[in-house]
This record gives structure tokens, C-alpha cells and sequence, in this order.
């Protein structure tokens, strides 16, 4: 035989065994690697990319030439690789655990979307390119057009606006539109439940509207005494989300619609948790007259780290005159589009951004609904509404749900009453969920709940994932409730950082690296 | 102070050494703004017990000089990193003078709210305004019924 | 399903958990009437490869850009991008994380942003940049609405030289918030109309540069003029590879500038998703819209990235903050950095050369033909196709037919303007000299000469 003469060890040796307090020399830790900015490892003079001489010079612009240094660094290749490879190993992301931020959708993306998004046909097309080339891509919008429409039982949808607070402002404008052509300019009040998200009051206010806040009931729910009491003849619009960000369906949202529409104001639904419904119910049904849908939430399309997003905008038949251009029409020689309100509907608004909207979510959310079909999109619905009630029934044990009759909706709302006397807060609870793997929840939103805790799972989630995140939240409630603070007021501990000053951030602002700037920032 | 945070459950002891050496007294508004008063100046700014509340000040703006002023409008904004709140105007007048030195130094307001902290100074339109406002022992027993 | 890992005894033990008897008791707070209990009337559940197929027949029936003789800007531009971006942008950790509210675990994405607003500010020549807006048009926009807070002032002028779809959109949105647009006749040389019109009420002058006719404008006279005014200049570039040759908008005077990104790092894609940039002087920082993200420490003292100055944004001011926007272009942000870390300094100037430098042969191919309109242009040239040969759109249309996609029609942007007979060809460094005498000598033909 022959004899491994090296006598290399394979099993570890007890100096191994435990590395409390350890610090590597170089501050790397194992896989995790320490990471200067580009502008510290880069050069000017360096490049990763190969071009061919110019035939001509810029003699021709004369002094429109930029002399100065532009004051970019470069990298190779290789160094280009590792520089955001490891950046990258320092995110938290869906494809790696539990991503349970309420109201936000964190599902899981599909591949096929993004290999569908990459073909030439749909990714290497350009805008203004003859719509005769591009019939195809003009087809898809189409389709993915019918099946909103579909979805939300709602006759028209305007597809351009590229994320949901953009919808909003689409919506509104369309609301406004349909006032000010009836003749009712004047309506300028709209009208905003106080546990609605910050992006609700922003875009009334954008459109010059002037916002008042409806009270809640006590079930977490519109409370409809207050709303009537401040609809008028210069309310425009209520603008209402559905289920809504306490994760919990509007039982009265049929009336709701009557008494708005009989102020003569249109109903505004924000359609961040359409996810919890997709499928099932319509919100044409609902008496809606308009709601925008985040593609990149219940359409799977990625978050990307904060975007791109999309959020078209379903239209009753009332605002539908209304929408913005471009949009897709059937045609004699197939399909094109309408680019220039003006000529074929002088009751347009106007124009949201400066093309056909965001195609490459489109075609993604297209896969992704004709992957699932009305089949699969209902059992997403039922699905992700399932996993919210499983954690709210399981965390009850040791949390304080917010709202804790009846069932929740695609998420599930805790306050932090269970926390009281710990020394524990939200924020801290949170912090510590970071140090066991997970991503933590929504926090401090709605603002209607005192120290809250949105959590949505998804219906992308295993049983064994949701028992694995309940099982982690309740050791960690328990041992907050057993006076194990410590654990919480410092954490993250396992994170590439720990908590990061926010107020040094705000007070004296570095929002770009400039080469006099030192290698850190000195502590006030 | 028209404050998005939630104030803790347990509200902070007042701790003002600095008041008891005022030749004027200070006058309060129930939205924790305070006045003191010289001559026909008004110094105007947030009680300790808002700058308490509201965390790390980051940022104030003030108002510009010469800007007229109406009681119970926002005239000043003070932001810590989470939030943003208007700070209304406790008098009526016109601003003679804004507290230049926080903007460099926002955490002034922190550090002393009562005194350093001011944000304006304003020339009184209606000095009777000012004795409509609470004195010390009348805001603190306002406090406790927070 | 496949995305679906729920099993149904998962769903029977978990419903035995929550103590309901079934689904549909969950969904007990939905009107009856708005329960549907058949379902809706689309088609079923797909396997992949039916969905692949689907899509793939739908593809095919586009003809991309690549395929051919291209000549389309006017806004989009189709550059080479390196297949290292595609991959890292496709790495879990940057394309299935969310926006980073927690900052311990999101370094990733935040000190991304860091490096995107630090090249963003060094390509326009201003001093801070926000994370990315959704797309030109709408950072134009939002820099109109944010010159209105700086100067309290309502009226805005756009040039003429501003892309239309770009006015537009200023026009919907800032007009929405109570702003008078002035919006200037199409013109290729602006200048002296946009100087003409500025007054005391004047919060802002948007000019465009290189302008959607491709010419090259010094605005150093309109900022002075503006200034004067007390007055904001908004200097917007749709083509941002021409940072890397031309004097930036704030060695030229602007207060913010805005520009489409698209260009660097990302594709075509059909008109989205794209990135707006959006740069100012570092004194209007606190009435920026969107997000920002800065330096700061960790509680140990080592270097960190935050979002900050949060207090402008929907999320805390709600009502009053400087922006509606939430989501924006993180993607195509961190698309842009990677395309511009590897490209650097001389690589950025190398590609915008060779960019200027088929325009000029373009130029120079078409001079005989056409009658070239743009004195001085970066990649792009508007040229007026003779009175013979109909108007821009019919000579596109019968270039067609030779496989040549022959730039864009003025009046598909603006149909109203008269300019039916200007037609605007783009060039970039996937432009071969194949392509210009391929179209030169189509046109030559379809003019008959």
C-alpha cells in the first residue's frame, strides 16, 4: 500500500473548538472580507474594459471639451469581480433566509423571469424603435394589460408608472383630471386613514392636494363615522390601502365606496398587499376606482436592492378617459401605440415618464402570472394569507398581537406590550432577530400601533422555514422576558457591523468620498 | 411640536438649573415651545422636555430674518434622524434674529434647550400673547398630565 | 406548484394550529359578495418550458437592435456592457435584497450606492447625488418642483431643446403641484430665447445638453444669466456617456443636474427600467427628493453606509416631504457603478470618443444625402431628409425594408412641432462603419441619387 507520509490532521484539535474573543490580524473574518470603496482601490489610469482607437478626435468641440479630470477610479476585470463579490456577501437577501418585512412582499423571484427579461426580442429593443418591430413586446404589455385587468375586475390600466408611489400619483392625477372636467376643481381635500403609508400623504400633497387623516377603530379598521363625518363637497378622493398595513382585511370597504361615491369623491386604494388576495377577490368588486399594483411585490418581480419596481394603475370605466399616454391600441396593421394624448383623447393628463413604462418587469411579472395561471395565483393568496395566520397563532404565545380577534390577512401585526418592563425595545428586538439569521421584521410601522412589528412571510416560505423563524422569535421573546438584555441593547453581534451611528450620518453629512476625506470618520 | 415619535411611557424629569437665574420668566406653550421676553423681544424655542422626546436633534432650520410671524404657525423645523417636527410659533411679530449657530451645531438644542438652544428671536406684534401663555409651575403640572 | 413549498398536510396542520376549520375562514372579513369561488377566467398554471415557449414566440417577433444597421437615441442609447455587470447584478445578495433599512446587513447595497452617488456627482461636476430617481424624465421633473422650494418661486422655462417626452412629463407632474411651465418652441439652438425669457418670477431654467437634436451647448451664459435672476439652471443630458467628453454641467454653472443613466450599464430594455441621476451643489442638499445614503461608523468605530437626511423623504414627513418617491433604481444603480468601476477614468473617455468619433464619420457619410443640421454634436445628429422623399417617418419606414432601422422621427416625439422632415440618427461604439455605409448608401437609393 501506499503510506500518506504528510500526517496532515483531519479532525480538529481542541485549540479549535471555541473562538471566543478571537480577532483575526487584518480584521477579515474567515470568508468575510474587510472591503476599502472603489475610489481607494481603483486608479484613473486603470481599466477592465478594451476599446478600439478612435478614427477621429473631438478638434471639432473645441473648449466644450472636458480638460479637467472627471475623478473616477477604475478596476480590472478580476478586481472589478472581487470588489462586488464581496460587497455583496454583506446583504441579507431573500434567496438567503426569511425576509419578513411587512407590507413589502419579499417573495421569492423566479429565475425564469430573469432569463425570460434577458432575451434579446425583449431586452435589446429600444423605445422609439417602429412599433411595425416591435410587435411582440407591444402583444406582451397587451397580455399582461388583460390579465390586471382580470385580476382587479377593472376596465382600463394605464401601465407606465415605474414603482407604486408613482401609481399613486398617476391615480391621483387621473382623479384629478375626472374632477376638473366635471366641473369640481374645487375638490382639493383627500382624505387618509392615519395608518397609511408615508407615500399616501406625499403624493396628495404633490398633486396640490391638502390631507386629512381618518381615525381607526379599535379593531384596527377605517372607522366610518369619522369618514363621513369628513367627506364634503371638496373632498376629492379617500385613499384607502386594501388589506390594509395592519394587515387586516376592511370589512366595511363596500361601504366604504357607497358613502365616498356619494360625496361625489373617487376611492384611491393603494395596492401594496394585493398579494393577500390576488386571485380571489376583485377590488372591482369592491366599488375601487383605482388602484395601482407593485409588480415587485405580488408579481415576484426583484427588489434589486430598492428598485426598479413598477406600479401600473387599474382605472374604472369613470377615470379610464383619463389615463395617461403612451398606451397600446388594436390597429389595422396589428398593434401600436398611442404616444400623443392630444390627437385621440383630449381628456389625457399628460405623460408619467419618458417611455412605454418599465418592460423588463413587465415580461417578468407576465412569466411569473403564466407560470402560476388563475389557478396558482389563487393558491399564492390563500397560501400567503395561511403562513401570516400560522405566525401570529405561534408567536401569540410569548407577543402581543395588535389585533388579536379574528384573522390577519398576509400579515400579521404585533405591538410591543409583551416587551414592557424587559428594557427590550422594537428596535432592539429586531436587532437580535439579525444574530439568528433573519431579516427583521417592518418596525414602528403603522404608526397607529405603539412599537410595532409587521410581519409577512409570504407564501413563498416552507412550514419548516416559518417553525424555524417562529422557534427563533420565541427563544428570543423568552429570554428578552427573562431579563436576558444584553443580548438585545448590542445586538447585531454576528453582522459585518455593528449598530451604525445614524445621528454622526445626518449631522455632518458625507454623502460622496473626496480624497482629502479620511479612511474614518472620527466620532463626535 | 407636531411629533411622528412615540414618546416613552415614562416622562423625563425636568432638569433646568440654568431658568432659576432668569431675570425674565419664561412662558410655555402646551405644544413645548417656550418665550422669554426682553423688552419688546421675544427669544423663542423648544422646551427640554421636547428636546428630550425628540432624540438627537441632526438638524434645525430657522426661520429667515425679518419674516412675519403669526401664533400657532410653523416657523421653525427641527429634525433628529427619524423625525421631522414643526415648531410653531408661541407669538405673533417679526424675526429680528435667527440662532445662526445651530447650524453647524443642532445638538445645542439637546445639550441646552432652554438657553443657548433658542431658535429665534422675534420683535412682539401682540405682547398680550405672552400672558396668555403658561408660566413654569402651570407646564410642568401640564407635563404630568401627559 | 413550484413556488409553492406548502404541501396540503402542511396546510391542514397549520390550520389545525391557528385553530380554523378551513382557508376560507381566514378570508371571513372579505364581503361575501366579493368572495369569488370559480376561478377567473385566464389560463392555467404553466410548466416552464411552456412559459419559455410562450415568451420565446413573443421575442421573436421583435427585432432587436443588435440584429442589424441601428441608429436610435433620442434618449435610449444601445451601448456594450460588459457581461461581468449582468453577472454580479444577478448575485441573490444584490437582486433579492430590499431596500436597506438595516444598514448591519445591507453594506452590500449601501456602500454600492456610496461609490453611484460619488461617480454620479464626479461625472456631472456637482458636488452630492442621490441614490437614482426612476428615469430622466422624472429626476427633470423633480428638479423643477425642488427649484420652486429653493427659490419660492413658481415659474419654470423649458428650453426648446429639451427632449419632449421630457417637457411632458415636467408639465403633468410639476405643473400638478401648481407650477407655470413655460415650455419654448422646438429649437436646435436655444440659447438665446431660453436668456430672453428669464425674469424675476423665474424659480428655474431646465436646458439640455447635448439637446434632443444632438447639439452641444456651453450654458455658461445661461447660468449667469439665471443667477442673476436668482434663478435655478437644471442643465439634463439623456446620454450620459457624454460626461466622458464634454465639460460637465457644473464646471458650466448649473445648480442641479439631471441626467437618463441608461446608458451605462444597462440595456434598452424597451424604454425601462432606466435610472435617473440627479446631482446638486451640496447647499441644496436638504431640499433633494429621494434617497441618500452616507458615511458614518458602527458602534465599534469601523466605517459604515446609511441612508440619511431621512427626514426629507414620504416615509417621516409624509405630507411635506420633498418626494413622493420610495422605490427607485437600485438595480440599474448598481448596473451603472459596475459598468463604471470598470471602465474608469480612461475607459469612460475612450468610449465617449469613440462614440463622437463614428458620429463625426456618420456625419461625414451623410453630408452629401442629407442636409445635417447639428453644428456641434457628442453621439448624435438631427438631419432634414428632402421634400422628395416624404417626410422623416416614410424614409425610416422604407429603410425597413432594407434592414436598416434608421434613427427616430423628430415628430414621434413631438408630433405637434412642423418638424415632420427632421430625422435624428444616434451613433455609439456598437455602431460599425458597416452600419453608416450600409445606411448611407440605402438612403442614397430611396432618395435617388
Amino acid at each position: 500500500m501506499t503510506m500518506n507520509s504528510v500526517g496532515r490532521p483531519t479532525a480538529p484539535n481542541a485549540a479549535a473548538n471555541g473562538a471566543e474573543g478571537f480577532a483575526s490580524l487584518t480584521g477579515a473574518r474567515g470568508l468575510l472580507q474587510d472591503e476599502p470603496l472603489l475610489f481607494e482601490l481603483g486608479g484613473w489610469d486603470k481599466t477592465g474594459v478594451d476599446f478600439d482607437a478612435p478614427d477621429h478626435d473631438a478638434s471639432d468641440l473645441g473648449d466644450l471639451v472636458r480638460a479637467a479630470p472627471i475623478g473616477l477610479a477604475g478596476l480590472s476585470e478580476p478586481e472589478t469581480m472581487r470588489h462586488y463579490v464581496r460587497l455583496s456577501q454583506k446583504n441579507h437577501a431573500i434567496d438567503l433566509a426569511l425576509y419578513p418585512l411587512g407590507s413589502c412582499t419579499m417573495k421569492h423571484n423566479p429565475r425564469l423571469n430573469e432569463k425570460m427579461a434577458r432575451l434579446a426580442g425583449f431586452a435589446d429593443l429600444h423605445p422609439l424603435q417602429p412599433v411595425s418591430t416591435t410587435q411582440g413586446a407591444l402583444e406582451l404589455i397587451d397580455r399582461l394589460a388583460h390579465w390586471l385587468k382580470t385580476l382587479t375586475g377593472m376596465p382600463a390600466v394605464a401601465m407606465t408608472p415605474k414603482a407604486g408611489a408613482h401609481g399613486e400619483l398617476c391615480g391621483l392625477l387621473c382623479i384629478r383630471a375626472a374632477h376638473e372636467a366635471a366641473g369640481h376643481g374645487h375638490r382639493r381635500r383627500v382624505l387618509v386613514p392615519t395608518s397609511a403609508h408615508g407615500t399616501n400623504p406625499a403624493t396628495a400633497a404633490f398633486v396640490g392636494y391638502s390631507v386629512e387623516e381618518i381615525a381607526q377603530t379599535a379593531d384596527g379598521r377605517v372607522d366610518l363615522a369619522d369618514l363621513e363625518a369628513k367627506l364634503g363637497p371638496d373632498v376629492a378622493a379617500i385613499m384607502v390601502t386594501n388589506p390594509n398595513t395592519c394587515g387586516l382585511f376592511e370589512r366595511d370597504v363596500i361601504e366604504i365606496a357607497r358613502i365616498t361615491h356619494a360625496h361625489g369623491a373617487y376611492f384611491y386604494c393603494d395596492g401594496a398587499n394585493f398579494n393577500a388576495i390576488v386571485g380571489k377577490v376583485r377590488p372591482g368588486d369592491l366599488g375601487v376606482d383605482a388602484m395601482h399594483i407593485n409588480l415587485h411585490k405580488t408579481f415576484s418581480t426583484p427588489h434589486g436592492g430598492g428598485g426598479p419596481g413598477a406600479g401600473p394603475v387599474v382605472l374604472s370605466a369613470a377615470l379610464a378617459p383619463f389615463a395617461p399616454a403612451p398606451w397600446v391600441v388594436h390597429g389595422p396593421d396589428g398593434l401600436t401605440l398611442v404616444e400623443e394624448a392630444k390627437d385621440q383623447a383630449a381628456q389625457a393628463f399628460g405623460r408619467m415618464c419618458a417611455f412605454q413604462g418599465q418592460m423588463g418587469m413587465f415580461v417578468r411579472a407576465y412569466a411569473y402570472m403564466r407560470s402560476h395561471g388563475s389557478d396558482g395565483l389563487r393558491q399564492v393568496a390563500e397560501d400567503a394569507v395561511l403562513n401570516a395566520n400560522y405566525i401570529k397563532a405561534m408567536l401569540s404565545a410569548e407577543m402581543t398581537p395588535a389585533f388579536p380577534d379574528g384573522p390577519c390577512m398576509h400579515e400579521a401585526l404585533f405591538d410591543d406590550r409583551w416587551l414592557d418592563g424587559t428594557g427590550v425595545s422594537t428596535l432592539d428586538f429586531a436587532k437580535a432577530m439579525i444574530d439568528e439569521g433573519f431579516h427583521p421584521m417592518t418596525m414602528y410601522f403603522p404608526l397607529v400601533v405603539h412599537g410595532a412589528m409587521l410581519i409577512e412571510p409570504t407564501e413563498t416560505e416552507s412550514k419548516r422555514e416559518l417553525d424555524r423563524f417562529c422557534e427563533a422569535l420565541l427563544a428570543l421573546a423568552r429570554a428578552a422576558k427573562a431579563g436576558d438584555a444584553q443580548r438585545f441593547t448590542g445586538a447585531p453581534y454576528l453582522a459585518p457591523l455593528s449598530r451604525l451611528d445614524e445621528t454622526l450620518a445626518a449631522r455632518k453629512p458625507k454623502l460622496t468620498w473626496r480624497p482629502e476625506h479620511d479612511a474614518t470618520p472620527a466620532a463626535e | 411640536m407636531n411629533q411622528r415619535v412615540f414618546p416613552p411611557r415614562v416622562i423625563p424629569v425636568l432638569n433646568c438649573p440654568d431658568n432659576l437665574i432668569r431675570e425674565n420668566p419664561m412662558r410655555f406653550t402646551k405644544d413645548h415651545e417656550w418665550v422669554e421676553v426682553d423688552g419688546d423681544v421675544a427669544t423663542v424655542g423648544i422646551t427640554a422636555y421636547a428636546a428630550e422626546q425628540l432624540g438627537d436633534v441632526v438638524f434645525v432650520e430657522t426661520p429667515d430674518v425679518g419674516k412675519t410671524i403669526k401664533a400657532g404657525d410653523g416657523f421653525a423645523v427641527v429634525e433628529s434622524v427619524k423625525a421631522a417636527s414643526d415648531v410653531y410659533a408661541p407669538i405673533s411679530g417679526q424675526v429680528v434674529e435667527a440662532n445662526a449657530a445651530l447650524g453647524d451645531a443642532p445638538e445645542t438644542v439637546n445639550a441646552a434647550p432652554e438657553a443657548a438652544g433658542w431658535f429665534a428671536k422675534v420683535k412682539l406684534a401682540n405682547p398680550a400673547e405672552v400672558e396668555a401663555l403658561m408660566d413654569r409651575p402651570a407646564y410642568e403640572a401640564y407635563l404630568q398630565t401627559l | 406548484m413550484r413556488y409553492l413549498p406548502l404541501t396540503p398536510d402542511d396546510r391542514a396542520q397549520m390550520l389545525g394550529v391557528i385553530g380554523a376549520p378551513d382557508i376560507d375562514a381566514l378570508f371571513a372579513d372579505v364581503p361575501a359578495a366579493a368572495r369569488k369561488r370559480e376561478l377567473f377566467d385566464l389560463p392555467r398554471r404553466a410548466g416552464e418550458l411552456e412559459v419559455e415557449r410562450e415568451l420565446g414566440l413573443l421575442a421573436a417577433r421583435n427585432r432587436p437592435a443588435g440584429s442589424g444597421p441601428f441608429f436610435c437615441g433620442a434618449g435610449a442609447y444601445r451601448h456594450h456592457v460588459p457581461a461581468t455587470v449582468d453577472h454580479i447584478i444577478q448575485r441573490s445578495e444584490f437582486l433579492t435584497s430590499y431596500t436597506p433599512y438595516q444598514p448591519e446587513i445591507a453594506q452590500g447595497t449601501l456602500q454600492v450606492l456610496f461609490e453611484f452617488q460619488t461617480q454620479v456627482a464626479a461625472l456631472t461636476g456637482m458636488d452630492v447625488a442621490n441614490a437614482s430617481m426612476y428615469d430622466g424624465s422624472t429626476a427633470c421633473a423633480e428638479a423643477v418642483m425642488m427649484s420652486q422650494r429653493v427659490t419660492r418661486r413658481e415659474k419654470a422655462i423649458l428650453s426648446g431643446g429639451l427632449h419632449p417626452h421630457y417637457a411632458a412629463v415636467t408639465q403633468t407632474i410639476a405643473h400638478a403641484e401648481g407650477m407655470h411651465i413655460v415650455r419654448q418652441a422646438a429649437a436646435l439652438d436655444a440659447e438665446a430665447a431660453v436668456i430672453a425669457a428669464i425674469d424675476a418670477e423665474t424659480a428655474c431654467v431646465v436646458v439640455q445638453t447635448p439637446n434632443v437634436f444632438g447639439v452641444v451647448t456651453d450654458v455658461t451664459r445661461i447660468a449667469e444669466a439665471a443667477h442673476a435672476a436668482g434663478a435655478l439652471l437644471i442643465v439634463v443630458t439623456t446620454e450620459a456617456v457624454s460626461f466622458g467628453l464634454l465639460k460637465s454641467p457644473g464646471e458650466m454653472g448649473a445648480d442641479i443636474a439631471v441626467a437618463e443613466g441608461q446608458s451605462i450599464g444597462n440595456a434598452l430594455n424597451y424604454g425601462g427600467p432606466y435610472i435617473g441621476l440627479f446631482a446638486c451643489r451640496e447647499k441644496l442638499v436638504r431640499q433633494m427628493p429621494g434617497r441618500l445614503c452616507g458615511e458614518t461608523i458602527d458602534a465599534q468605530g469601523r466605517r459604515g453606509y446609511v441612508l440619511t437626511l431621512s427626514t426629507r423623504e414620504q416615509h417621516i414627513r409624509r405630507e411635506k416631504a420633498t418626494s413622493n418617491i420610495c422605490t427607485n433604481s437600485g438595480l440599474c444603480a448598481l448596473a451603472f457603478t459596475i459598468h463604471l468601476s470598470l471602465l474608469g477614468e480612461v475607459g469612460l473617455r475612450q468610449m465617449a470618443a469613440l462614440n463622437h468619433s463614428r458620429a463625426r464619420e456618420l456625419a461625414a457619410a451623410l453630408g452629401g444625402v442629407v442636409e445635417v443640421l447639428t453644428p456641434r454634436f457628442f453621439n448624435e445628429i438631427a438631419v432634414r431628409v428632402p421634400k422628395r422623399a416624404g417626410d422623416a417617418s416614410s424614409v425610416v419606414e422604407a429603410l425597413l425594408t432594407d434592414g436598416i432601422v434608421a434613427g427616430v422621427p423628430y415628430s414621434r416625439l413631438d408630433p405637434h412641432a412642423g418638424l415632420d422632415d427632421i430625422l435624428l440618427l444616434a451613433c455609439t461604439e456598437t455602431t460599425t462603419s458597416e452600419d453608416i455605409a450600409a445606411l448611407s448608401a440605402a438612403l442614397k437609393r430611396r432618395l435617388g441619387q
